[in-house]
């Protein structure tokens, strides 16, 4: 049951993990952006209509195309939902919190308005939407797994986009940490006019982040609906993982590495109470509360200590114009 | 053109609006040569350096670099001709260590290795004996390690040309000594240096030669070996002028406010102020001057009650029951509240003494808001009195119910010291009042503070421009580097005397430490 | 040399504009709603394949077609305005205060709680007044507790009171399963049906009369509030300046914490409108993503609680149009929340027009 447990955890930790890495991008840039809850379901449902339509128009499906078609419909979703963002914050200089609520209200209408009229739209005679074929695609994980115990559950059991959330985790680290142009993206989230006084071109940084950022967080919202709910989108259901993901990046102080760490004890906080035996529903409600709990736990403990590695962006949340210094 | 000349300016002439900050400047500055550029504040300095480091592109004149002809249009053009400027305000991002923030924004080939750029740079650091851990972090660092950092910067990327802006103004004695170490050998590795600077000592010390440049104009340019003080005091300061601002004199003086031993310690652990004493008489003009930063703000914040100091006292004698009160530690609640009516026109008229967004009215009522029961405002008042101010002080505005951020600079400064007299005080600190104003608004303000000196108000004045502090003031204290190095009477003192007073390292008193 | 130098200069630059003409400011707005609206009109007509007019037409009949729904309207539209009006003065104050959601969460849940525990106990009047202090004091709670620790240690607003939410969400999750009729279904059901102990009063047979009647009460008393009593003056300069609040003696810490607790008092009472005035019943989507819409109605109208009755229609007006639209059509009703998005994305980005000029070169040279 441990190793159901941490399975599980790790699945629901997964959707919480793109969308924390890709927040953070964003942020290390100096841009909140609330908006990740939306781009989130937008990512998903992007990938669903790519996956639809296909499913609907071809007999057999490509294995290849069916990965290829969900997964760039997502990502050109994302990618769009990033940009309305960048260009109202970036170079229109509005204000971040006010356009990225703006942004999770429109994104999730979106995800919810073609969940539910996409079959109605499409002028197609099917009951629902499921993508189960699809789904198999992207569930497939490694042919070994299940000959290898508990490691192999553990380890081995899962679809290549949970691969590739903890890989962008690992690669964002090394970037933020290694890289030169890691380096420059961090200055313009710190101190954009030191960045931009350096020769670094900020509006180009934060566009680049941001763009990027929505891509992978859009990435959560397409694992979910692919692996985790098998092709099956119904509305709403995705929930509040766009907020949780954006707690975990508090809670990772703005580390990916942390994150990955932090997206499976979220995951496990999440279900925790399907584990814990002769749990009454109103007390299983209860232990959802706890990532949040921690959350705020963390956030009074950086304030308080103020260790200057534990911070955020120190010019998060304001836009950056160069003859205002 | 001898190719020793590293570069040249010819005529450069700025203007801002209606303001001329530089005027037909020529220097030129040779390889391994220290240039010093003295002035008093507004003499143009900074404006003229941030012309050679691409911040402002001059309005006339031509610039040559190693004897061409160059067009320095943006930082990163200053950066091509080997320029390098060391701002007053660090351009340091804090949660990166010395060596990341001096790699910054640096397009090098090959792959990132800190490490290895951390050797190079400290191959440079050894080279010109720069002693700093470059994997230390910003907020870790002392102003004169973050300093250095900032000099290191621009001599990785290459810099032949460094421009420093004021570096000492923030330094110790002993920093002092060992940035000039270091710029000595800059100079003989053959780099030219071009350093801002109003201390003469420092000037006579360091530079070899020295360009003086006054109100924007440039003055001219001396060798440092056949120079002294006074030659350069004089060339800074000029003749006096006269403005004939009225003087009045006030029979009955008392001593109002005493400042004792008065010590401040910024947040950075600097310190602003040191041992500063002196009494503020009323029916009198008490003139501060000093170079800008050397703690006036400070010193004006801390008798208002913004400050916490960290010695000595500030006595108040109530002139109606004749009790003593001490000001320390007390917030500018507790200050009115003990019956202290102090009025206070701070230097950021906008970011402090003003609201910009709120009418005129409103901003009556700032001091005034609480007064009265109830939990209700009372506007009447406010708004009868923005009449009168708008009235009495000729306020150009459309109406009292226009934002003062609308305003020009002499009618917000006008809103401003009106509301401040209106609350009938009697201490009336000033800081800077008149920068900015055009001369009727000027006069129109010092006739204001020598109407309140006539009244029994002792008045705090501090400015910036000799003529008028001689003229105005009864008595002027003369600050430096936070510590008086003067009293003088403003009848019998002469310009010189405050400018060299004004460019003293050591206030020349008693030291106790 | 200062033409050589002009040809690499950007033909134009951004300049901040130190002030513009209210009158200009608001054409701006009006032609950003106008193109908004036009966009909104094409996607709809896209989505549906009807003409642009029909679409209109079918806005306007959803949204003030018959009585029920002008009354329908006027109801969200006060509910949504008075979350807008619970969480201005902290906007004004620059505190980012995004957990209204939570804070009318708890508001309500308060309110839920006397009229199961307390409706059948005390006598009306009574039963009104404990529900009103339980909903603004556990409103209030939530907003002190991030203004705290803001006011003590600088913590960042923003992310706790968006954590806030969620706890709020959860723990009112806990009681609708510990209050469940039937037994586990995790709904509460209509709360007292049967001896409406604890509901507002229909006034002259209109259900929603009182809600809306509080609500204008609350929005005179927020704009008296803000423009006319100290509290309000001291709420503006610390929002406008840090440092004339320090100057004047304004003790700011005081200043958030207070408003804070009013914030969330207010909400408190948006929950009880909600709880025991609309719903009679408490879900966990009670506050239905209406402490976030409250933001943008506050901070379109300019934080003026007379503009935001404007605000506040538009924007339900918007929804209740589009959700006919929806019905008619027989699209998701989620379609209104992406038109909701493109009006509120187009009125952000013109505030750039606002408060920024382009000036071109050669003009500047000229000059």
């Amino acid at each position: 049951m441990v190793v159901a447990f941490i399975q599980r955890a790790i699945m629901q930790g997964i959707p919480l993990l793109f969308g924390s890495t890709g927040e953070i991008l964003t942020e290390k840039s100096g841009n909140l952006n609330l908006g990740t809850a939306g781009v989130m379901y937008v990512g998903g449902i992007s990938g669903v209509i790519g996956a639809f339509l296909y499913e609907q128009s071809v007999e057999t499906l490509n294995p290849v195309l069916a990965v290829l078609i969900p997964l760039l419909s997502s990502m050109v979703g994302s990618l769009f939902m990033g940009l309305i963002y960048a260009v109202l914050t970036v170079t229109l200089r509005a204000n971040q919190n006010v356009t990225g609520l703006a942004l999770t209200t429109f994104g999730v209408g979106f995800g919810n308005f073609f969940g539910g009229s996409l079959i109605k739209l499409s002028g197609l005679d099917v009951p629902s939407i499921t993508l189960t074929q699809t789904s198999l695609f992207f569930k497939k994980s490694l042919p070994f797994a299940d000959k290898l115990g508990w490691f192999g559950e553990i380890f081995l059991s899962y679809s290549f986009l949970a691969y590739a959330a903890v890989a962008i985790a690992i690669v964002m680290s090394v970037y933020f940490n290694r890289t030169r142009s890691g380096l420059n993206l961090r200055s313009v989230g710190e101190n954009p006019a030191t960045a931009d006084a350096a020769g670094i071109n900020v509006g180009k940084y934060k566009y680049a982040s941001i763009c990027l950022g929505s891509i992978i967080a859009g990435l959560g919202g397409l694992y979910y609906v692919m692996d985790y709910a098998c092709g099956i989108w119904s509305n709403d259901a995705f929930g509040d993982r766009g907020w949780l993901a954006i707690a975990l990046v508090i809670f990772a102080i703005w580390r990916p590495n942390l994150s990955i760490v932090g997206s499976i004890l979220f995951g496990g906080l999440f279900i925790v109470h399907n584990y814990i035996p002769n749990l009454s529903m109103s007390a299983q409600e209860l232990f959802k509360m706890t990532p949040y709990v921690v959350t705020i736990i963390v956030l009074v403990i950086i304030s308080m200590r103020r260790k200057r590695e534990y911070q955020p962006p120190e010019s998060l949340g304001l836009s950056y114009f160069r003859e205002e210094r | 053109m001898s190719t020793q000349v590293a570069i040249e300016l010819k005529n450069i002439t700025k203007t801002f609006g209606n303001v001329v900050a530089n005027k037909d400047v020529n220097l030129t500055v040779n390889r391994g040569e220290i240039l010093s550029i003295l002035g008093e504040n507004g003499s143009g300095k900074t404006t003229l350096m941030n012309m050679i480091s691409g911040i402002y592109f001059p309005d006339h004149g031509q610039i040559f670099i190693n004897g061409e002809e160059a067009l320095i249009k943006s930082p990163k053009d200053a950066f091509d001709y080997k320029i390098g400027m060391i701002h007053q305000h660090f351009k340091l991002v804090d949660v990166f260590t010395a060596a990341e923030n001096i790699v910054l924004g640096l397009e090098e080939k090959g792959r990132y290795n800190i490490k290895k750029s951390t050797a190079e740079i400290q191959k440079i650091c050894d080279k010109y004996g720069f002693d700093i851990d470059l994997n230390k972090k910003i907020y870790e660092m002392s102003v004169s390690e973050k300093q250095t950092v900032e000099i290191v910067k621009v001599l990785y990327r290459g810099a032949d040309i460094l421009i420093l802006d004021e570096p000492t103004a923030v330094l110790t004695p002993q920093e002092i000594k060992k940035l000039f170490d270091v710029l000595r050998n800059m100079r003989k590795d053959s780099k030219s240096i071009i350093i801002i600077t109003h201390k003469l000592n420092e000037v006579l010390e360091i530079s070899d030669k020295v360009s003086v440049l006054r109100k924007g104009e440039y003055i001219g340019t001396v060798q440092t070996s056949e120079a002294n003080e006074s030659i350069l005091t004089e060339m800074m300061v000029g003749k006096k002028i006269d403005l004939n601002i009225e003087r009045s004199d006030v029979e009955e003086k008392a001593d109002r406010l005493l400042i004792n031993n008065m010590c401040y310690v910024s947040r950075e652990g600097v310190k602003v102020l040191n041992h500063v004493t002196f009494a503020a008489r009323s029916g009198e003009i008490l003139g501060i001057a000093g170079i800008a930063g050397s703690g006036q703000r400070e010193l004006l914040e801390s008798i208002a009650g913004l400050r916490k100091l960290k010695h000595g006292s500030i006595i108040y004698n109530n002139p109606k029951n004749g009790n003593q009160e001490n000001l320390r530690d007390k917030t500018p609640v507790e200050i009115r509240e003990l019956g202290v009516r102090l009025s206070f026109v701070p230097e950021d008229r906008l970011g402090m003494g003003l609201v910009g967004n709120m009418d005129i009215v409103d901003n009556m009522m700032l001091r005034s808001y609480k007064k009265g029961k109830g939990v209700f405002l009372e506007r009447k008042g406010p708004k009868d009195l923005a009449n009168k101010i708008i009235d009495e002080l000729e306020v150009v505005t459309p109406s009292a119910n226009t934002p003062v951020r609308n305003l020009s600079g002499g009618n917000v400064q006008k809103v401003l010291v009106g509301r401040e007299i209106a609350a009938s005080p009697t201490v009336l600190m000033a800081a800077y009042p008149v920068r900015g104003l055009d001369i009727n608004s000027s006069y129109l303000i010092y006739n204001l503070l020598n109407e309140q000196k006539e009244k029994g108000v002792a008045v705090i004045f501090v400015g910036e421009d000799l003529d008028v502090l001689l003229e105005l003031c009864d008595r002027i204290v003369v600050i430096s580097s936070g510590q008086i190095s003067g009293i003088v009477d403003a009848r019998t003192t002469t310009k010189e005397e405050i400018g060299l007073l004004m460019t003293k390292t050591d206030g020349g008193e008693k030291n106790e430490q | 040399m200062s033409s050589n130098n002009k040809v690499h200069e950007p033909l134009f630059h951004v300049v901040k504009r130190s002030n513009i003409p209210t009158w200009k400011s608001w054409i701006i707005r009006g032609l950003s709603i106008l193109v908004a609206l036009i966009i909104c009109g094409l996607v709809t007509v896209i989505m549906t394949g009807e003409n642009p007019f029909e679409v209109y037409g079918t806005m306007i009949k959803g949204a003030i077609g018959t009585e029920r729904r002008i009354w329908t309207l006027a109801q969200n539209t006060a509910i949504l305005l008075c979350v807008a009006l619970a969480v201005t003065p902290a906007f004004k104050m620059k505190f980012w205060n995004i957990g209204a959601e939570g804070q009318v969460l708890v508001g309500g849940l308060a309110t839920a709680a006397c009229m199961i525990f307390l409706g059948d106990k005390l006598p009306t009047w009574l039963l009104f007044i404990v529900m009103f202090a339980t909903s603004m004091l556990a409103g209030a709670l939530w907003g002190f507790i991030p203004a705290f620790f803001k006011a003590n240690w600088n913590t960042n607003e923003t992310l706790f009171t968006l954590m806030m939410n969620y706890i709020a969400i959860q723990i009112v999750s806990y009681f609708c399963y510990e209050w469940s009729v039937p037994k586990g279904s995790g709904h509460i059901g209509t709360i007292n049906g049967a001896t409406e102990a604890g509901w507002l009063p229909a006034i002259g047979g209109k259900a929603y009369l009182c809600n809306i009647l509080i609500v204008a009460a609350i929005t005179v008393f927020m704009y008296v509030y803000l423009k006319y009593s100290k509290h309000g003056y001291e709420i503006s300069v610390v929002g406008e300046s840090e440092n004339t609040a320090k100057y004047i003696g304004i003790n700011v810490k005081k200043v958030i914490v207070r408003t804070m607790i009013m914030s969330g008092a207010i909400c408190g009472i948006v929950g009880l409108l909600m709880v025991s005035g609309t719903d009679r019943t408490l879900t966990r989507d009670t506050a239905g993503g209406r402490g976030f819409t409250a933001i943008m109605v506050s901070w379109l109208a300019k934080f003026n609680p007379i503009y935001m009755i404007f605000t506040a229609l538009l924007l339900v007006f918007l929804q209740r149009g589009a959700g006919e639209i929806s019905t008619t059509f027989g699209l998701n009703e989620s379609f209104s929340e992406i038109l909701t998005g493109i009006i509120i994305f187009f009125i952000i980005g013109s505030e750039f027009f606002i408060n920024y000029s382009l000036k071109f070169r050669e003009k500047e040279a000229n000059k």
